[in-house]
């Protein structure tokens, strides 16, 4: 069984991911064929681009009514994440609906530019095996301009003028606003705790 | 790929790669090369070099770049911020500017990666920094070419002038020769980060020195 599929929802960008997963000697594919990620034993949603583009590739190809079926641990990463959740303000997009809660836009302000591009560190709300290890002065990387403020499904926000929802968690569905495939040393432990995770 | 693994275990924030005579070379940067640092490196990657259409900074991004950089190629098209912001979406989209004072104010360069053929664009800087914003660009690189290379800080004035009318992150670019003028670009300037080179390449300040010294100023940096 393949360890991980990293769903090809179209954007550019999975080089990074895949990557990241093969430096935790995982065996990632990039698919976006529902039978392949229907077996996979972990599944990764990734996500660059605009939110319409995305869920439109995704219901084309199956993919969108495929994963509420999932019962294996399934991460969205960035726009990957926002999917999960209800709508989003990018471009008035329904979304998968498996987690309560819309996508807004952030708007930028003095000291505050958008989109919100860095490092920042995270305050956790709850435990959760994803985070296992990972210290609350640990810096992530974030690039967006969309965002979930606090929602119920927050396991860690983000301080951005508002507190965001930074790392999500509904059953088997995770989600994080930042990259771990870019976040260094923090990042390769939340994936390595992913590559953990079983049905 | 020695020096990208090298920043990566020194605790650089983004690793920004320029290959500066593709444009007036009229060639790209060389993908299979972007694939093997990206193989590597576990932090931010942006790819700049002649990249002048969707199709070539999808194989870029493809070969696992983060964000693509466009300078020379934005000033040729300016369309071309729209296409790529449209498709990859705008926190792909870092458009650089080099920039320098001229009698008509400060004006934004061309093909600067190689001297013989660098050219003034005919754009001025602060309404070529309105308009890639309008059109979609994600962050900007001021690389400021009057104190590019020399080592005498960055230029606070020309930053500070750009960060007013600058709502995405501002990259500032040219200058760094000591840790007070990193602690000034972002006390003073309000940049969002800085860029440098030759200062790390040489070894001359040390990504974790230059870290440490930031957080006693009291700027908050990854350590």
């Amino acid at each position: 069984m393949t360890e991980a599929v990293i769903i090809d929802s179209g954007g550019a960008n999975l080089a990074s991911l895949q990557f990241a997963l093969e430096r935790l000697g995982a065996r990632a594919i990039v698919t976006c064929d529902p039978r392949t990620i229907a077996a996979a034993a972990r599944v990764v949603l990734p996500g660059v681009g605009s939110a319409l583009d995305a869920m439109a590739r995704l219901r084309r190809s199956g993919v969108a009514a495929l994963l509420p079926t999932l019962r294996q641990p399934v991460l969205g990463i960035c726009l990957g994440m926002q999917l999960l959740f209800e709508s989003s303000a990018e471009g008035a997009t329904q979304c998968l609906g498996l987690l309560p809660g819309t996508v807004q836009r952030l708007t930028a302000a003095r000291g505050r530019p958008v989109p919100h591009m860095g490092w920042n560190s995270l305050t956790r709300l709850r435990p959760d095996p994803l985070l296992a290890g990972i210290e609350p002065g640990e810096y992530f990387y974030f690039v967006h301009g969309y965002a979930v403020p606090a929602c119920e499904a927050a396991i860690a926000q983000v301080e951005y003028g508002q507190p965001l929802s930074a790392v999500v968690r509904r059953g088997n569905f995770w989600g994080t606003q930042f990259h771990p495939e870019r976040s260094a040393a923090a990042g390769a432990r939340l994936l390595g705790n992913f590559l953990q995770l079983c049905s | 790929m020695a020096l990208a693994s090298r920043y990566r275990d020194e605790g650089a924030d983004e690793l920004v790669f320029y290959d500066i005579t593709a444009s007036p070379e009229g060639r790209s940067v060389d993908r299979s090369w972007v694939r093997r640092v990206a193989r590597v490196l576990d932090i931010p990657f942006c790819v700049a070099g002649g990249i002048r259409s969707v199709a070539d900074a999808e194989e870029v991004l493809n070969a696992g770049a983060e964000k693509v950089s466009i300078n020379s190629p934005a000033l040729a098209d300016p369309a071309l911020i729209e296409a790529l912001s449209g498709r990859f979406g705008s926190q792909c989209v870092v458009v650089g500017i080099d920039s320098r004072l001229t009698d008509d104010g400060y004006r934004a360069f061309q093909f600067t990666g190689d001297p013989a053929r660098t050219r003034e664009s005919g754009r001025d800087v602060l309404a070529w920094v309105r308009e890639v914003q309008e059109r979609g660009a994600g962050e900007i690189v001021l690389n400021c070419m009057g104190s590019d290379g020399v080592r005498r800080g960055y230029d606070i004035e020309q930053l500070r002038a750009v960060r007013e009318i600058c709502d995405v992150p501002l990259i500032a670019s040219g200058g760094a020769g000591a840790i007070e003028h990193f602690t000034a670009v972002f006390d003073q300037a309000g940049a969002d980060a800085a860029l440098a080179a030759s200062v790390f390449h040489t070894g001359a300040i040390a990504i974790p020195h230059l870290k440490r010294a930031l957080r006693a100023a009291g700027i908050e940096v990854r350590p």
